[in-house]
């Protein structure tokens, strides 16, 4: 089996498995005046600090969420409530018309139910907002913008967004700008006092932690209005009891997906030069989307169109020869519909239709590379032949 | 005349989410063939959740089939054909009732959608059938050439919907509820004996694209309200209706007809005129057909030479008739052995011999043992 869908979730790393495998029986609520209490907040604060290192972020930053779509929410909805009652004209939201959907249908809702007016900002060929866009869009009326959201690095096409100058940008008109830094982590430099940033969500499964947790890492000026309200766990933004476990796990793993960093893009993206390489020479028409500039990509990701095909006829065909990968666009009750990152960046709809994402990750080797370079041209060849329903 | 061959097939499993595609699938595996599900998405607004889940087309139904899927073990995936559904089939159903006939979707989906789009797409993949739970029996006679029959259990046979399959499609079609005699309950027990959760879900009977079963609703929708006179057999006006496309030949309910009938006796839907909005009704003598054209036939194999006796179903559920049947010019001229009623055009008239489908046509137009209407 090859596989190529790292960016989906990635294998557990063995020491954040066993660190989570030891402490599941292990009892303590962090928040417990006694002794098993305190062992638990032990072992959440010590969690805290190393995540914290491993993001250059001060330990008080971190709120530990249930992952990626919570930290997401919690800083698009907690931050606009937040700066809308502060001062009411505060209604507009800038968001990049690429983000995850944790951030895209955030934004939307509070544009159908809290009044909130959402602007997507304009992106690039491959998908990357500019400064400038962001400057311009917040300059129109700088006073009526609540919080500004564009994603550290693109989950389909592997863009890596200019974070810092995004947040300068920002920060000229005291704007606060979240980043969806959750494919980014352990991939590119994530550092969150470096960028700038006011809030930044990363994930457990994506670094080979655990899956059901994340962190919103937040700026300590910043309160936003909580989504789940309760017992006042993590500075009273984010209640309910922690998964210590899962906590002490995703720490593990933040802190070797940082130590790992350079390796892994030295490494990993060597394989993923080769994969696209591969599949260049088995289909000379395949177009690689996002950012051809390796500095200017994730280094594990490699996404293609495959003009004529319906992405879901390749997906079919290579998993039937134990090639895993991902059509990387959103499934509506599974029905894929042409990718909202494509369209944005001015691909044409039809293409958008035949798209795949190769995702890299830990434990790739050239095998799942070799295993794909075999498979992906006759599998284009079928899928063209079955053509675009 | 021998069972369809064993050997082993890449089969592509049409899964509605209902009971019995989940078990023709689990079956289509135990005969050794390599199956891969896949659920259509046929809904343009596939978010809508519905209660009740007697259709094919919602996020619930879509679930149930991945789950079937998951039980038995073979991959599975769902595929958007709403743009090719809606052309084929939605709109001609509203263009057919606007027309003033009664159109039956099924047959068009079958036609249009399950073996063609879909089977298209699976023999382009490298698919050697399209497998779906439909109770009706494909034979492989000793030439190779392959023949559709009724079902073993006659009573939940589906053989009129699938009437329009020609020897093409007939070739890459499994159908493993047809070659037993089976029960619907005891379906439901197999599909429980092999842990399917769809035993126990309620069947379908609606039309999959009409959520909440009011076709007169989705029509109006559609059509738009049109007002127009009812019509005794004289001319004479005797209700009003808010458009002809809601009636259907032989239709006795919801006529509102205000001035009794001379004889006291219930008046039928004679005839739909769209051309002028007027439906005519009159006594149910007057529906008994004695012949009637069709159009656009579909042979399951060989077309028939010359005239011949059949036997000839008219409608899904209905029963069989004696007919003489002759091919003219793309025609089919059928005349029956005894007057039939309930003829409308629009619906599907299949014919059989035996058991064996011969083939199908659209009816067109009827010819009354009273007056001819057209």
């Amino acid at each position: 089996m090859a596989y190529l869908d790292h960016a989906a979730t990635t294998p557990m790393l063995p020491e954040a498995a066993e660190e989570l495998t030891a402490r599941l029986s292990i009892t303590g609520n962090a928040s417990s005046l006694h002794a098993s209490g305190r062992r638990a907040r032990r072992t959440v604060e010590e969690s805290r600090e190393s995540l914290a290192e491993a993001l250059g972020a001060r330990p008080s930053e971190v709120v530990f969420t249930s992952g990626g779509t919570e930290a997401d929410n919690l800083a698009v909805k907690g931050l606009y409530w937040a700066r809308r009652a502060a001062d009411p004209a505060r209604t507009r939201v800038l968001a990049s018309p690429v983000e995850h959907h944790a951030v895209l249908d955030a934004v939307h809702w509070l544009g159908e139910h809290e009044g909130a007016t959402v602007e997507y900002l304009p992106v690039d060929s491959h998908g990357r907002v500019h400064a400038d866009a962001l400057r311009d869009a917040i300059a129109r009326d700088p006073g009526s913008v609540a919080l500004a959201t564009v994603m550290w690095a693109n989950n389909e096409i592997g863009t890596v967004m200019p974070v810092r100058e995004l947040a300068d940008a920002a920060a000229e008109f005291d704007v606060p700008l979240h980043a969806d830094a959750v494919q980014a982590f352990g991939q590119v430099p994530v550092g969150f006092a470096a960028s700038g940033l006011a809030a930044l969500t990363v994930s457990g499964h994506k670094i080979g932690g655990p899956y059901g947790i994340g962190a919103l890492l937040l700026g300590r000026e910043y309160t936003p209005v909580p989504v789940l309200h309760g017992g006042g766990q993590e500075r009273h933004v984010r209640s309910g009891t922690l998964d210590v476990p899962a906590v002490a796990s995703f720490a593990v793993a933040g802190r070797l997906a940082a130590g790992r960093r350079e390796w892994f893009a030295r490494e990993v993206g060597a394989l993923r030069d080769q994969l696209v390489e591969a599949v260049r020479t088995a289909v000379p028409d395949a177009i690689l989307g996002g950012d051809p500039a390796p500095g200017g990509r994730l280094p594990a990701n490699a996404h293609f169109s495959f003009p004529g095909c319906e992405g879901d006829s390749l997906l079919l065909l290579l998993d039937a020869q134990g090639i895993e990968c991902s059509t990387g666009s959103a499934c509506t009750a599974g029905v894929a519909q042409p990718s909202h990152v494509l369209l944005a960046t001015g691909t044409d709809p039809d293409l958008a239709r035949g798209t795949l994402r190769f995702s890299l990750g830990h434990t790739s080797t050239p095998e799942d590379v070799e295993a794909l370079a075999k498979a992906i041209g006759p599998a284009v060849e079928r899928a063209r032949a079955a053509g675009l329903s | 005349m021998t069972e369809t061959p064993q050997r082993p097939l890449r089969v592509l499993a049409a899964m509605s989410g209902g009971v019995d595609s989940a078990v023709a699938a689990a079956r289509a595996v135990e005969a050794g063939h390599d199956v891969t599900g896949v659920h259509l998405a046929l809904s343009a607004n596939p978010q809508s959740f519905r209660t009740g889940a007697r259709g094919c087309c919602t996020i619930e139904d879509s679930r149930d089939a991945r789950r079937a899927a998951d039980v038995i073990g073979i991959p599975f995936y769902v595929w958007d054909l709403a743009d090719r559904f809606r052309e084929d089939v939605v709109e001609d159903f509203v263009a057919e009732y606007e027309a003033g006939r009664t159109p039956n979707p099924c047959l068009r989906c079958n036609e249009k959608i399950k073996f063609a789009a879909l089977l298209d797409k699976a023999l382009a993949l490298g698919f050697d059938a399209v497998c779906t739970g439909h109770y009706a029996q494909v034979i492989t006679r000793e030439d190779g050439s392959r023949e559709l029959h009724r079902a073993s259990d006659t009573a939940k046979d589906q053989s009129y919907v699938l009437g329009v399959l020609d020897e093409r499609q007939l070739a890459h079609a499994l159908f493993p509820l047809g070659d037993t005699v089976t029960t619907k309950d005891e379906i439901r027990a197999e599909a429980e004996r092999r842990g399917l959760a769809v035993a126990k879900k309620p069947d379908s009977h609606d039309i999959c694209f009409i959520a909440d079963g009011d076709t007169q609703g989705f029509l109006a929708d559609r059509l738009g309200r049109a007002e127009g006179d009812i019509v005794d057999e004289s001319g004479a006006v005797v209700g009003s209706h808010e458009g002809a496309y809601g009636f259907t030949i032989g239709q006795r309910k919801g006529l509102r007809i205000g001035t009794p009938a001379p004889d006291g006796k219930p008046r039928y839907v004679l005839d739909i005129s769209p051309v002028n909005n007027t439906v005519t009704v009159g006594p149910a003598a007057a529906l008994d057909v004695t012949a009637l054209t069709a159009v656009r036939p579909r042979w399951c194999g060989t077309a028939p030479a010359g005239p011949g006796t059949y036997t000839a179903q008219l409608r899904a559920h209905g029963g069989e008739s004696e007919v003489r049947a002759e091919l003219a010019g793309g025609t089919l001229e059928v005349s029956f052995t005894e007057p039939v009623r309930g003829v409308a055009p629009g619906q599907a008239i299949v014919l059989y011999d035996g058991t064996r489908v011969v083939g199908s046509a659209t009816i067109a137009t009827t010819v009354r043992a009273e007056a001819p209407v057209a």
